[in-house]
């Protein structure tokens, strides 16, 4: 019961923690380029608001339509649960394994480019079709670099994963590093920032996922800006806990939990000032050199499995 | 052996060993010139870096004087030559991206699966803890010599050239502790030989074909067809 209770816990702090990274990023990115920029609150601000305001549907949309902000959220609310962000052995990473963690962002991602498909405006054809060409090729990098890690670990199920690397102390790994590297590369074209996407911007000749909800209003836009933050989250306390679960909670008493908050929130500034970094010194690339960037990903993803068979087994 | 086994310096040699070959992956794609001799001169540093770590955990001495002489020539003084000859032949802007980029790296990771599996009764019947990296050597060998078939520009075909003798010196320290002084320091000065040799092939091939593109030397005559 008292494990329930904590994971319960721990959702609602990652989905509420998650417009703070991305409003800490945004913040920072600001200061980097010598402006005030908004508070790292602001997204909260922008939430309520958007909450607050009248939804407009276009003329002929179909359920479709209405249903995908909900299918959005739920689904990367279920990859909120799934992944531990304070604490491992919790109930609830017995849900999901990691296979199916990709298979939620995937069902995500569908029905976002199903609902701008469906109001049959240009923007979200050309939307949807760049993403899922972004989409198609971050899959499988992404699923190299995982099943590099579950090779390694010698399961899918994150938990156990984590608990892996916690109790093999330090092992310089050259797998590790090869599928860290393809999944930072995976993350940031999946949660659509630059190179690949810039979140900044309505610009239409380069715009992917802002151009697929560009038709949504109100609590509708409400819910899937949270979603593509609580996304963000998602790769970044992925990141941060499988290649550096160093701090994370084991068990359940007071000053471990609090060790494992610190230690992660101060994991994920760290990764938001990294990303702020990243996106302050590179430019966004042509959409057709995404094909070339995401090969890179899968390369790096391959190379990690390779280097797993070759060095480290046997 | 598997890695948590090793110690930490044997997991670095390892560490290095997966860089190098990285290394020898970016070299293959790089289409800048000038990243690809930094590239090049990046990979003799860690071979360097990866002999001192073998002579560490080996005991073995005359390894030390073999990366000071890897880390003179292949990270110093050829790379400084190569650079040289770049910027004295204007190429320091060019780039050469490859045709099929994704087809030729999936060729080459499918060559490093092909060197495992010939490598596979070597490392099994070896006592050595380097044994592993057998693969990795070969690797970086064939890679080299992929590199000279997938690359048109000559500077790249020479650095693939280079890269091919890091992959026969990387193979000779993990897989038998160096090769003998004599014969590593003939290989050592052939290779510098070589590149003064290919500086003046350079200029060379430029004033017979007016470029350094090797895909227009099987043309026979002057006249565009």
């Amino acid at each position: 019961m008292k494990f329930w209770l904590l994971a319960l816990l721990q959702t609602l702090l990652f989905i509420t923690g998650a417009p703070l990274l991305a409003g800490w990023v945004r913040w920072f990115k600001a200061r980097l380029a010598n402006r005030r920029g908004p508070s790292p609150l602001q997204p909260y601000r922008d939430l309520a608001k958007l909450m607050r305001k009248q939804t407009v549907v276009a003329e002929g949309a179909s359920w479709v339509f209405r249903g995908a902000p909900y299918i959005v959220f739920g689904s990367t609310l279920l990859v909120a649960v799934v992944v531990p962000l304070i604490a491992v052995h919790l109930p609830t990473a017995a849900i999901a394994d990691v296979i199916v963690l990709v298979g939620f962002f995937a069902l995500g991602r569908f029905f976002t480019a199903l609902a701008a498909l469906d109001i049959g405006t240009a923007f979200g054809g050309m939307g949807s079709s760049r993403e899922m060409t972004v989409a198609s090729l971050a899959e499988p990098a992404m699923l190299m670099a995982v099943f590099t890690l579950a090779v390694s670990a010698g399961t899918t199920n994150l938990s156990q994963a984590i608990d892996f690397t916690l109790h093999s102390g330090l092992v310089l790994r050259p797998s590790f590093l090869f599928a860290g590297a393809a999944l930072l590369l995976v993350a940031i074209a999946e949660t659509g920032r630059l190179p690949v996407d810039n979140p900044a911007t309505h610009l239409e000749l380069t715009m992917i996922h802002e151009a697929m909800v560009l038709e949504y209003s109100g609590h509708h836009l409400a819910l899937i800006e949270w979603a593509a933050q609580i996304k963000l989250m998602a790769y970044a306390v992925l990141l941060a806990n499988i290649f550096l679960p160093f701090g994370i909670a084991e068990d359940l008493s007071r000053t471990a939990l609090a060790v494992g908050a610190l230690s992660i929130a101060a994991k994920l500034a760290g990764l938001g000032l990294l990303l702020a970094l990243l996106e302050t010194v590179v430019a966004k690339m042509r959409l057709f050199q995404a094909p070339r960037f995401l090969g890179f990903a899968y390369l790096l993803g391959l190379l990690g499995m390779l280097s797993h068979i070759i060095l480290e087994a046997g | 052996m598997a890695i948590n086994e090793l110690s930490l310096d044997q997991q670095g040699i390892i560490l290095l060993a997966a860089l190098v070959l990285f290394s020898s992956f970016s070299m293959l794609a790089q289409p800048r010139l000038l990243s690809l001799v930094n590239t090049f001169a990046l990979q003799g540093l860690l071979l360097s870096a990866t002999t001192v770590l073998v002579a560490l955990v080996s005991g073995h001495h005359h390894l030390y004087l073999s990366a000071l002489l890897t880390l003179l020539l292949k990270a110093l003084l050829i790379p400084w030559m190569l650079r040289r000859l770049v910027n004295r032949l204007g190429l320091h802007g060019e780039i050469e991206p490859l045709e099929r980029p994704n087809l030729v790296l999936l060729g080459a990771a499918a060559l490093v699966v092909f060197c495992y599996y010939v490598s596979l009764p070597i490392v099994q019947l070896s006592t050595m803890l380097t044994r592993n990296t057998i693969a990795i050597s070969m690797s970086v060998v064939l890679l080299g010599m992929l590199m000279m078939i997938a690359r048109r520009q000559v500077v790249a075909h020479v650095v693939g050239f280079m890269s091919i003798e890091n992959g026969l010196f990387f193979a000779a320290v993990v897989s038998t502790y160096g090769m003998p002084m004599v014969v590593e320091l003939g290989i050592a000065f052939d290779v510098l030989v070589a590149a003064v040799l290919f500086g003046v092939f350079f200029f060379h091939i430029r004033e017979s074909i007016d470029s350094l593109d090797v895909d227009r030397l099987n043309r026979l005559s002057e006249v565009e067809r």
